[in-house]
């Protein structure tokens, strides 16, 4: 009310300098505002999209397969890892009744199963890793060989069901 | 000894380039930001060196629990999440769904109840909903709902890319049940969702 006062009086003709109102804004709550608005944005966001791993299975064939098809891999090149339960895993290479190099029991590190990959990879022209979980075996152990895979660079590898006869033979190690 | 004067300064700062950095990140944060979807399910994923990165649309998601289950979820991407319920009341005549149900199956994470209890889960209540205990879909042999859901799924939208959400503890049978439902379906490709874990290989370079 004051300020329309002070107006008329201008009007009358007292060139009366008028009142300078500081421009300035006291601008602390609209800082509180906005940050308070940041850290909800902030909490709400997901930030980091989830990495994936791409797997390709072979196509499911249609009806009985024969019986030499199924035996087309050489036995030579066949290395075998077996998937047990707590963490143990087993490999061989050949085939499960005339193993080349016997069952071993070996671990997820990187002394372990990822040195024997590379070497065996470096000395066998064109291997075949054939990847078996059992059923006692977890998601975390599949993925963890599915990745040593990757990181020692083996392009040929498959995802297979375990034979009866390899349950057998790592049952007792 | 003539007393020094300390001038007495306003405690008054110029709150201008404060507000101005406030409102720089908050543009920031609004425009970068993904709302987090109403996620129930608890997944501690396994790690892999792989860093292909998770695109936003066109998800099937597959997860399974620690306990085994499975739920299915499917971006709403073009309506596909609609298409999908009308499809499924379309393939069983007896489920016929309301608007508000629809509205529900739309908003809604992941859905990991058997086909013909899913009505009662989408009439409850979202706070129920939250708190209500899922079965899990079932995926054996002889009553293998899942393939339905990822046939429906990917009728609804055909670009869609399948991922697996597994927990790094499930028993892998429940994930080769999984697996060979995908095959069952013709879907021999699809994206394992891990965490970044650091390359070896590269660590080596440094």
């Amino acid at each position: 009310m004051a300020e329309l006062e002070q107006k008329q009086v201008g009007k009358k003709g007292k060139k009366k300098g008028r009142k300078k109102m500081s421009t300035r804004i006291d601008l602390t709550p609209m800082v509180d505002l906005g940050f308070l608005l940041v850290t909800f944005f902030m909490l709400t966001t997901t930030f980091s999209k989830p990495q994936t791993m791409e797997i390709n299975m072979p196509v499911k064939p249609k009806g009985e397969v024969k019986e030499e098809e199924q035996n087309a891999l050489k036995a030579s090149k066949a290395f075998n890892i077996l998937i047990g339960g707590d963490n143990k895993v087993f490999w061989y290479r050949g085939l499960p009744n005339e193993p080349i190099e016997p069952v071993t029991a070996t671990n997820y590190t990187a002394d372990g199963l990822r040195k024997i990959l590379l070497e065996r990879n470096a000395s066998i022209p064109e291997m075949v890793v054939l990847i078996k979980p059992t059923n006692d075996a977890n998601y975390k152990n599949v993925v963890d060989v599915l990745d040593e895979m990757n990181i020692s660079n083996i392009k040929r590898y498959a995802l297979v069901d375990i034979l009866p006869q390899e349950i057998d033979l790592i049952k007792n190690l | 000894m003539p007393k020094v004067k300390v001038p007495r300064k306003s405690t008054l700062i110029d709150m201008t380039a404060m507000c101005d950095v406030a409102f720089l990140l908050l543009t920031f944060f609004m425009l970068t930001t993904q709302f987090k979807t109403d996620e129930s399910i608890i997944v501690d994923t396994p790690s892999s060196i792989s860093e292909i990165k998770l695109p936003e649309t066109d998800i099937l998601n597959i997860t399974i629990n620690k306990e085994g289950k499975v739920f299915f979820s499917l971006d709403n991407k073009n309506f596909s999440r609609e298409r999908l319920l009308q499809r499924i009341s379309e393939k069983y005549p007896e489920l016929q769904f309301t608007a508000e149900e629809e509205k529900a199956f739309v908003l809604t994470g992941s859905v990991g109840v058997p086909i013909n209890q899913l009505k009662g889960y989408l009439d409850l209540e979202d706070e129920e909903r939250k708190m209500y205990s899922q079965p899990g879909i079932p995926v054996d042999s002889t009553n293998n709902e899942l393939g339905i859901w990822i046939m429906q799924g990917r009728l609804s939208n055909p670009n869609v890319r399948i991922t697996v959400n597994a927990d790094q503890f499930c028993n892998w049978p429940v994930v080769k049940q999984v697996i060979n439902t995908l095959q069952d379906k013709n879907v021999n490709k699809f994206n394992l969702i891990t965490d970044l874990e650091a390359d070896p290989n590269k660590l080596k370079g440094i």
